[in-house]
């Protein structure tokens, strides 16, 4: 039996050249977000994190666990831009910035407690690759990633 | 975390196997790792250690253990950089192809 099952915790680590506060604004800001997140618009107020569509569809309507800016952001996760994986199990997201030497950081996310969220588990895989591949670019170069 | 890092990680039949492994089922102990590999403990932490400098693996812990994870995005970067750029070329020498013969076909 070998059958593929997607991680139920995934982790993901990058460095990109840019400072702590310009990642945070890259994850944290709409006007970045809709450049290279799957085009939505991500708000952060009253403890929530909402993520909107390009049309104002609702994709994401999560808590926020923990903020402390510029470095550590958890928030829970519940894709609800598919009425399958709005039906399972709130997951958890950590994003990590620590500054490294030469004007680096290191951005490492962890997407866990992936357990009742298998189809939100195979659907963020391939998910967080292009959101961080994408953010990377446009930290570094201001130009967002063409697909 | 550089290209060169990567590729020298990724040159080594047994650093391979150790990333397939993670591939499967992510999230190991170094002796579950250890335990599907004839090799020494001492030689599997090595590895493990080349792959985490990389940033193809980056370890956890989680209570008492330390728990191994694949990193895709290395591999991801290097694809970008290497890979599609040469695929696109062959994909369109053989749309090329495809044509010139069916022109004198």
């Amino acid at each position: 039996m070998t059958t593929m099952t997607a991680q139920t915790t995934q982790v993901y680590r990058l460095f990109i050249r840019a400072t702590p506060e310009a990642i945070w604004d890259a994850i944290t800001k709409s006007e970045f977000t809709t450049r290279y997140f799957f085009a939505s618009r991500v708000e952060m107020s009253d403890g929530r994190r909402r993520a909107y569509g390009p049309n104002g569809e609702l994709w994401g309507d999560s808590a926020i666990l923990e903020e402390d800016a510029p470095r550590r952001l958890v928030h829970e996760w519940q894709g609800l831009y598919d009425p399958e994986l709005a039906e399972e199990e709130t997951s958890r997201v950590t994003w990590e910035i620590e500054p490294q030497d030469g004007g680096y950081c290191l951005l490492t996310l962890v997407h866990d407690r992936l357990e009742g969220a298998p189809k939100t588990a195979e659907s963020v895989a391939g998910g967080w690759m292009l959101v961080l591949s994408g953010l990377k670019t446009l930290v570094e170069t201001g130009e967002p990633l063409v697909g | 975390m550089d290209d060169d890092q990567v590729f020298k990680a990724l040159a080594d039949p047994t650093r391979r196997h150790l990333l397939d492994r993670l591939f499967e089922r992510d999230g190991r102990t170094l002796t579950e790792l250890e335990s599907e590999l004839e090799m020494t403990r001492f030689g599997v932490m090595k590895h493990l250690r080349v792959l985490e400098e990389a940033g193809l693996v980056v370890t956890r812990r989680q209570g008492r253990e330390k728990l191994h994870h694949l990193n895709p995005v290395p591999i991801r970067l290097i694809h970008d950089r290497w890979i599609d750029k040469y695929r696109e070329r062959t994909v369109s020498a053989l749309v090329d192809l495809k044509k010139t013969l069916e022109e004198t076909g």
